[in-house]
């Protein structure tokens, strides 16, 4: 497997008032290209803390982090972030939102019809194609997350970086958006990466599933292959006695190795 | 609680909900739903609401405005000099009716008194804005400047307008810029406040966007910096014009020229205490409306 995203002994630690906090030690990974990883954890564990790590948004303290083999310097357009709540810029319609992403990325080459093009098509894509001039305060949740996605997926990153994307949305439209994510994700081929406490979402999503020990001082405790066929259906997959083990495993450790003392 | 009273409270047997059986039975919508089906419940409820804000809200002000004018009657009855009510709304009337005439240098229409006024507060605020709004951006962006400016803000913020007068006599040796020059130095304090707070609270995940998308300082400011301030600075330019309004009459009084403050003065000279109502009444009102203006503004940048 060719490591697209690597990740060699890397740490993290913070300076606090109460002295160093070493939030993730000895992270080794290896991300493939086209693979969907997915990193779960007990919050708090520090799997967001890795995420910003990747996104060049914090400097690791240790270790070594390339991305296309390159390192990781800081944070760039290549490596798009869907952030937990959105972070749409409230002043900007869905299409203005996405299309800041896109004149950044292909501005240099393109004249504007292109950039245009190229927004409507990344908003058609996830849906909302009927909405390209509401402001985020006239949409749902679930609508403001899909913008989110389009404007990390138009700006053709290296790798798409999903911090619990669907955290904030009940459970119905969460279902809905998984399975657009699992239907885009599978026509871009992008690399993705995403952080989630949803059992779930991370075996019917994922191609691995990176299970995280509790902190302070996380680590990787543990991968899970999650070796069901492709495209993978919802509905199948409940029936799926492979699938029933995969999220036995998962719930095994996060619940007997994992045990939190305080629920 | 008197028997009549105990007798209100009881339901009425019409008025019990799901009532008018007969028309229910009938399968005749309710009046209410019928009203809606023709378009006619809109009304209706916005009435209701028009009724409500009548009562609760147009009815206390205007009883608040009723018994000032009945206290300052009372006060005026038992004064000599204070005039009443009356008599000030006579004065006005006759003040408004040729608001700009202009009888020379010390005898101007009110009208002109008020321009005058309006003039030096907008030239004052006016410079100040172009000064404070770029300077709080910057205080707010680097915190080096912030530190270095802390000291020297809250330092000259508390000082009271008017002792800046002198200076401001002292450096430009003539009565009209010194007062620019003293709205200037006493509206620019909130304008610079406000806009540094308003950077420094702009949210991390707004910034975080703008290094993932890597955007240039440049569309970091139109994109997110600015309208994000936006309504922090316009907090801070409501406070500016609200002191640069306050202080104008003040400044008007010691430096003179055409101008409310100076024309309050001319008039206590004159002893015409009516003419002096009717300036604090000006100013009172202008204040008001400038006010309301600049809400009006800040609601369109409200997000």
């Amino acid at each position: 497997m060719n490591k697209y995203v690597l990740l060699e002994d890397v740490g993290q630690v913070f300076a606090t008032r109460k002295g160093a906090f070493v939030a993730l030690r000895d992270i080794n990974l290896a991300v493939g290209q086209g693979e969907f990883v997915s990193i779960i954890g007990h919050s708090g564990c520090g799997k967001s803390t890795l995420l910003n790590l990747i996104a060049g948004l914090n400097k690791a303290t240790s270790g070594v982090m390339l991305c296309a083999g390159r390192e990781i310097a800081g944070a760039g357009p290549d490596r798009a972030v869907v952030f937990q709540n959105h972070s749409l810029l409230p002043w900007l319609s869905c299409f203005g939102n996405v299309y800041l992403a896109v004149e950044r990325v292909f501005g240099r080459n393109e004249r504007r019809p292109q950039l245009r093009q190229r927004t409507t098509a990344a908003l058609e894509m996830v849906g909302l194609g009927h909405a390209l001039h509401k402001m985020p305060h006239e949409i749902s949740g679930g609508m403001k997350q899909r913008v989110g996605i389009a404007r990390a997926l138009s700006m053709q990153p290296k790798v798409l970086l999903l911090d619990e994307p669907f955290g904030a949305l009940d459970a119905l439209t969460r279902a809905h958006l998984q399975d657009e994510l699992l239907r885009i994700v599978a026509a871009a081929g992008s690399t993705t990466i995403m952080v989630t406490h949803d059992v779930d979402e991370a075996v019917l999503l994922s191609d691995r599933v990176v299970m995280m020990s509790n902190g302070p001082a996380a680590t990787i405790g543990g991968i899970l292959e999650v070796d069901l066929p492709r495209p993978r259906d919802r509905l199948t997959l409940a029936a799926n006695p492979r699938y029933a083990m995969l999220r036995g495993e998962l719930l095994k450790f996060l619940y007997e190795r994992q045990h939190r003392a305080v629920a | 609680m008197n028997v009549s009273q105990i007798k209100k409270d009881l339901p009425q047997p019409d008025s019990v909900p799901g009532g008018n059986s007969v028309e229910k039975m009938a399968g005749v919508p309710p009046p209410a739903a019928r009203l809606s089906s023709d378009d006619g419940a809109r009304p209706g409820r916005s009435a209701n609401a028009m009724g409500e804000l009548l009562v609760h809200k147009v009815l206390p002000a205007l009883l608040g405005l009723l018994l000032f004018v009945l206290l300052w009657a009372l006060l005026a009855e038992q004064s000599v000099n204070l005039p009443g009510p009356a008599k000030t709304w006579q004065s006005a009337l006759e003040l408004f009716d040729d608001p700009f005439y202009d009888n020379g240098p010390n005898d101007k229409g009110i009208g002109w008194n008020i321009v005058h006024s309006l003039q030096r507060v907008g030239l004052g605020f006016g410079m100040a804005a172009l000064v404070g709004i770029p300077l709080g951006f910057m205080v707010g962006r680097f915190s080096f400047l912030n530190y270095m400016t802390a000291p020297i803000i809250s330092l000259l913020r508390p000082v009271s307008p008017l002792a800046w007068l002198p200076i401001g006599l002292l450096v430009f040796k003539e009565a009209q810029p010194a007062a620019i020059w003293v709205i200037f130095i006493s509206s620019i304090w909130p304008m610079i406040i406000n806009t540094a707070v308003g950077v420094s609270r702009v949210p991390q995940d707004y910034l975080n966007v703008a290094r993932v998308l890597n955007l240039s300082e440049w569309r970091i400011f139109t994109r997110i910096l600015f309208p994000a301030v936006l309504p922090y600075m316009m907090t801070g330019i409501r406070l500016s014009i609200g002191v640069a309004w306050l202080v104008i009459v003040a400044a008007e009084m010691l430096t003179g020229g055409v101008g409310l403050g100076f024309w309050v003065w001319d008039e206590w000279n004159n002893l015409n205490v009516e003419h002096i109502i009717i300036a604090i009444f000006v100013v009172g009102i202008i204040g008001l409306l400038l006010e309301q203006l600049l809400l009006l503004v800040a609601k369109r940048f409200e997000y």
